[in-house]
């Protein structure tokens, strides 16, 4: 692992239509891992990511994204960044959308065809985007942020809905890229995700309870199964909290 | 700003408007028929026509303009692509200069058919030159797509967009003296139909209807290219990097 970490972030705030939405959390992110986000739904995972990527509004509290600002210009060629929902144009086909994210990021055009490969969206190259299923939709979402190859890739549930064995790969080029230096964070709320990452958040309602490698919170609560592992962590978090 | 990515955006709109042929064919034919319509419903009143006929071939491009821009951008928004745009190293002119191209190339070709059948089929006569009428035209075409691209952020379903038109729209043709020579309407509406936009549109293309084109006709058309320049700078400042 290497020392310097590709995302710090401390004392960050967050408030949304008047909520404390992100309560002063601090994290690091290690660089050239696959570092996975994980908690309920509403608890700020994409709230989270869109800090680090420089689109949300802060209240206060500094995020340092590969040593930069978050949000710096320079920043905007180094990070992939794929929003929860789907976005992509609707109206134009797979490689349409690609090509033209392809020129706005100045990427070589011969990487169209190699993302399509990666999500597994060769046969459907060809079709309109809005004629798509929604997991069809994320996978081209996805593609448009591995363009570049960019040193950090910010994913917000890349995987919802899809099938597993195509899940099963992409978390394999998940982890071909770390191998390769590329840092990325993934968010999730399944947890046999989870063990596929090399290192874990674990957040609820706005703050972080947990930031371990699996084994190491395996070792910390005595529970196997991670799922039960970030039970036992939240209750020891609230018990605490309580006092 | 980068020539590439404004090249590729513009190229980027022009192929979804192809993907949605009825949208273009509507924006294409519908002033032609109005303009025809225009001219059939004042059959009786031949010179009413040739009064009106320029100045509203010279305002379709503002109302078509508008619509289109307001819904497109509002979808840029709601569907994350902006978001998606905005995290990527593409400049906001670049984005709106590539609309900018897209549509103003739309807009050209309206205005050009509308003419053509204006000025060709139903005998519209125009005293200056058609070439001023055209880029009266155009300016009114990118003010219409400044104040769309303005709307859209205050707009959050297609719905909302498309009821800002009667509410910003129809009021300015109601006092821009089309309907009702200005001089005849009360002091207080002619004092705020002298700030907006549309007014100076419309008198530039009268002028343009009955005389040459002199020096208050160049004031009308910098007027409007004025506001829509301030249009598109407001517009600008609603396409944000960073939002709540
Ligand atoms: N645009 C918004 N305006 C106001 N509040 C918002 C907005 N978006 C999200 N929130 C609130 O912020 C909190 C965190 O939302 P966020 O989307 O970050 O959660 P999440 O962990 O990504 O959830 P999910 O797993 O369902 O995607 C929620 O309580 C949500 O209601
Ligand atoms: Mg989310």
């Amino acid at each position: 692992m290497a020392a310097e970490p590709a995302i710090v972030v401390r004392d960050l705030l967050v408030r949304r239509g008047g909520v404390d939405v992100l309560h002063r959390i601090s994290l690091e992110v290690p660089a050239a891992t696959v570092t996975g986000l994980l908690g309920p739904s509403g608890c700020g995972k994409s709230t989270l990511m869109r800090s680090i990527v420089g689109v949300q509004v802060v209240a206060s509290g500094t995020v340092t994204v590969l040593g930069e600002p978050a949000g710096s210009r320079s920043l905007r060629a180094r990070v992939g960044y794929v929003t929860q929902a789907p976005s992509v144009y609707g109206d134009l086909s797979v490689r349409e959308n690609l090509r033209y994210f392809a020129t706005v990021l100045g990427t070589a055009p011969e990487r169209v065809d190699a993302v399509i490969e990666t999500v597994g969206m060769n046969a459907f190259a060809g079709r309109v985007v809005g004629s798509l299923s929604g997991g069809q939709r994320a996978r081209v979402s996805l593609a448009t942020a591995l363009l570049n190859e960019p040193p950090l890739l910010v994913l917000d549930e890349p995987t919802v809905g899809l099938d597993p064995l195509l899940r099963r790969d992409l978390w394999g080029t998940f982890a071909a890229l770390a191998a390769a230096g590329t840092t990325l964070l993934v968010s999730s709320h399944v947890m046999d995700e989870a063990d596929r990452c090399n290192h874990l958040l674990l957040m609820r309602d706005g703050h972080i309870l947990a930031a371990e490698t699996p084994r190491g919170l395996r070792a910390q609560t005595g529970e196997d199964d991670l799922g039960e592992a970030f039970v036992r962590t939240i209750e020891r978090w609230e018990t605490e909290a309580a006092r | 700003m980068s020539a590439r990515i404004t090249l590729a955006t513009a190229a980027r709109v022009m192929l979804q408007l192809r993907r949605d042929p009825r949208t273009v064919a509507m924006l294409l034919v519908v002033p032609c028929l109005l303009e025809v319509l225009l001219r059939y419903v004042l059959d009786g009143q031949p010179l009413e026509f040739q009064r009106v006929g320029t100045p509203l071939l010279g305002i379709f491009p503002f109302i078509s303009m508008f619509l289109v821009t307001a819904i497109t951008m509002l979808r840029e928004r709601t569907t994350g692509t902006l978001e998606r745009l905005m995290a990527m190293p593409l400049g906001k002119l670049d984005l709106l200069a590539g609309y900018g191209i897209a549509f103003g190339a739309v807009a050209a070709v309206q205005a050009g058919l509308t003419a053509g059948v204006a000025f060709g089929l139903l005998d519209l006569q125009v005293a200056g030159s058609e070439w001023v009428v055209a880029g009266l035209a155009m300016a009114n075409a990118v003010l219409g797509m400044a104040l769309g691209l303005f709307v859209s952020a205050f707009a959050t379903t297609e719905f909302q967009a498309v009821q800002f038109m009667p509410a910003i729209v129809i009021p300015q043709l109601l006092l821009c003296g089309l309907l009702v020579p200005r001089d005849d309407m009360a002091g207080a509406l002619q004092a705020l139909a002298d700030v907006l936009p549309l007014t100076y549109a419309y008198d530039g293309l009268a002028r343009v209807t009955t005389g040459g084109f002199d020096s208050a006709a160049l004031r009308d058309l910098l007027v409007v290219a004025g506001a829509a320049l301030l249009a598109l700078t407001l517009g600008a400042t609603t396409l944000r990097r960073r939002t709540p």
